[in-house]
């Protein structure tokens, strides 16, 4: 028995929801990060789930390009966020706010 | 190669300019000296070659360098005329210019901007050289133009002091009121000839109306008298005086005011085509000569006594050309050339020897200390008052001479009349000067602690060397000598042997005028530093009354319009749109930078809420 597509869109759905609310709300650039992780990631399930339901590629190719990105932000974000913590001795997203007009 | 001799004449100096122009600060003054001068000695040398030419003798020698102008039916090549008109005027700029560069080794030996100076003289001399060897009427306007901008330079060469900056401007804009109308002129030339080149337009001028001719001409004679400062543009010339005096020399011998006396002479076919213009042309000249030769009774700046002089001279220059005597007053400008470029350099000399004084209330009783000086001003002082046998006597003679024959009978003899009158205050003013300056008594504020000295070997020669062109320069249109330059420029001009008519012995009248004129100097002045002119003397201090009316009137009006600009439009219009913009500008982004909190989740919460809204315009639309 196969697991119909409209499951997996409601987890995907569901995830990303989740990623969402993780960026709206959390403090920790860390935690942030990985909500974000998490949307793209609830993105690439849709993109399989379609690929398998339509039995086409693109959705797969599309996947790995999102992995490569995604894979590349990590080293950036990464990268700001620890310099941000040596200079300022701290990941909280909301004492970062020097663009405040 | 022989193709390139023209363009070299002109090379040379330009080349000096750009070597001392960008290399000058780092080269020894005397390396600086050297480059000046000697690059305008070449193109003397080169014109002397190029005289000898034998086609320059006969039609002209033209040298086409490449198409200009190509726009239409419109086509321009811009090309160099060589004929007996130019060579007469490269040889005189580029020989009285080199002496004057010579000159100046010696006399801005102290200036800290030397090599700036030297720039500025070699390109003043390669501008006129551009316009005297221009092949149409637009390269003779590049060059007219050019020298206009190097007279600004060198006018107001010391920038620093403010009343040199402001005769710098003036210059340049009295120039350009006269170059507007030039510039009408040329396009109207352009519209109805269908070409600028000399050749073309001499072609074309007799299937243009008559009253196009005089439309075009009279314009073009605008131009002339800015350029020339003749009545009622004349004003630039006497504040000129604020530059270097080399430069003064330079702008009233060779460069400068001569071009516009040499553009009527070049397009002399097109003004003999317009009778009523070169009357103008004769009237204008005459009155100027007058008027100038009177404001320059009364100054008491030694430079400025000179500058009104050459006004003066400048005017006898035009009514010989309006007088159909162009060879005349080509004559003139080549003589007036030597002994006013003497008499400058002599004033410098003067002003070298007193630490900078000019002003003949405190000079006096210099002929002692300063011989040769005073011997080489004297000389051109008897030149310029008609001495006989001195050179300004043969042409202002022969001016005099066809300004008579061709007013006789008719108002036209008014001009002569003026003529006349102006050889009597040349005489008297250029005596003044000459008494103020050198005779005893010395002046009582004479500045002590100034120690006369002779000038420099540098600064003597070139003044030796213009006083003997000054005392024999005449020889060039001396009857019993062949004249030489005459007989040359008649086969330029070409026109039919003027009527003479009855000849009338006038030479004893001019000459005796001339020498009351001496006489009256003289004697007035012997022994007294002023002599009192009354109610006239203001009159001629006031220029005839002009000059309340421009200070007044035009000038007076313009810083009007001027102030209202600069206080209402200026203010107001101007800067109120465009603080208004910066204002508008600055409550928008006060309005709107409540928006950038700084916090990361805004930004966010505002992606995600515009994804949503265009999702749902999407899906919904």
């Amino acid at each position: 028995m196969s697991v119909p597509l409209g499951a997996y869109l409601v987890l995907s759905a569901a995830l990303f929801t989740m990623g969402v609310t993780g960026v709206l709300v959390r403090r920790n650039a860390l935690v942030v990060f990985m909500s974000i992780e998490l949307m793209l990631n609830s993105v690439n399930l849709s993109f399989i789930a379609f690929a398998r339901q339509l039995g086409r590629i693109e959705g797969q190719v599309s996947v790995f390009f999102v992995m490569v990105i995604a894979a590349v932000e990590v080293v950036v974000g990464l990268a700001i966020i620890v310099a941000i913590f040596r200079t300022r001795d701290t990941v909280d997203i909301d004492d970062v706010d020097l663009l405040r007009g | 190669m022989g193709n390139a001799l023209p363009v070299l004449i002109i090379a040379f100096p330009l080349a000096g300019w750009l070597l001392n122009g960008l290399l000058g600060g780092r080269l020894p003054r005397r390396m600086v000296g050297l480059i000046g001068s000697g690059t305008v000695a070449l193109s003397f040398l080169l014109a002397l070659a190029v005289a000898r030419r034998p086609e320059v003798a006969g039609d002209g020698w033209r040298v086409t360098l490449y198409t200009w102008i190509a726009a239409g039916e419109f086509a321009l090549p811009f090309s160099l005329l060589v004929d007996r008109l130019s060579t007469v005027m490269i040889l005189v700029v580029s020989g009285v210019g080199f002496l004057i560069h010579v000159y100046s080794i010696g006399y801005m030996g102290e200036d800290a901007a030397y090599s700036r100076y030297f720039a500025y003289l070699n390109l003043f001399i390669a501008s006129m050289l551009l316009l005297v060897l221009g092949g149409s009427l637009l390269t003779l306007f590049v060059g007219w133009e050019l020298v206009g901008l190097c007279s600004y330079l060198l006018i107001g060469f010391w920038f620093a002091r403010p009343a040199a900056a402001t005769a710098g401007r003036k210059a340049f804009v009295v120039n350009r009121i006269g170059d507007a109308a030039f510039l009408l002129g040329m396009v109207a030339l352009a519209l109805g000839a269908g070409t600028l080149e000399f050749d073309g337009v001499f072609a074309a001028m007799s299937d243009l109306a008559p009253a196009t001719v005089t439309a075009i001409t009279l314009l073009l004679f605008a131009g002339a008298t800015g350029k020339s400062a003749q009545l009622p543009l004349y004003t630039w010339l006497p504040d000129a005086m604020e530059g270097p005096t080399p430069v003064s020399a330079l702008i009233h011998a060779a460069t400068m005011v001569t071009a516009g006396v040499y553009m009527v002479g070049r397009l002399y076919p097109l003004f003999a085509h317009a009778g009523l213009t070169l009357t103008v042309v004769a009237v204008v000249g005459g009155l100027t000569a007058l008027f100038a030769a009177t404001i320059a009774l009364v100054q008491w700046d030694l430079k400025r006594v000179l500058a009104y002089s050459t006004i003066s001279q400048l005017g006898y220059m035009f009514v010989g050309l309006g007088v159909f005597a162009p060879e005349a007053g080509m004559f003139h400008l080549t003589t007036q050339a030597f002994f006013k470029a003497l008499l400058f350099l002599a004033a410098g000399s003067v002003m070298h020897a007193m630490g900078g004084v000019i002003d003949m209330r405190r000079l006096g009783a210099l002929a002692r200390p300063l011989r040769w000086t005073a011997i080489g001003f004297v000389l051109g002082a008897l030149a310029m008052s008609g001495f006989p046998f001195f050179s300004g006597y043969f042409s202002k003679e022969l001016i005099l001479e066809r300004a008579f024959e061709h007013g006789r009978g008719s108002l036209l003899l008014l001009v002569w009349v003026a003529g006349l009158a102006t050889s009597f205050v040349t005489a008297a003013y250029i005596t003044r000067a000459a008494m103020l300056t050198f005779a005893p008594p010395p002046a009582p504020d004479r500045p002590h602690d100034a120690h006369p000295h002779e000038a420099p070997p540098s600064m003597a020669a070139p003044m030796g060397v213009l006083a003997v062109l000054s005392v024999f320069g005449g020889i060039l249109g001396a009857q019993t000598a062949g004249a030489p330059l005459l007989r040359w420029l008649e086969g330029f001009f070409q026109l039919e042997a003027h009527d003479a008519g009855a000849p009338v012995a006038l030479t004893p009248l001019t000459v005796a005028v001339g020498l009351l004129g001496i006489a009256f100097g003289y004697l007035a002045y012997r022994g007294r530093r002023e002599l009192p002119l009354g109610a006239v003397g203001v009159f001629f201090a006031r220029h005839w009354g002009l000059q309340p009316l421009y200070d007044q009137v035009i000038t007076g009006s313009a810083r009007w319009v001027g102030t209202a600009l600069a206080d209402v439009v200026e203010v107001r219009l101007i800067d109120g749109a465009v603080n208004g913009l910066a204002a508008l500008a600055g409550y928008a982004g006060g309005a709107v930078r409540r928006v950038q909190t700084g916090y990361v989740r805004h930004y966010a919460a505002a992606i995600l809420g515009g994804t949503v809204l265009l999702l749902g315009y999407w899906l919904l639309r």
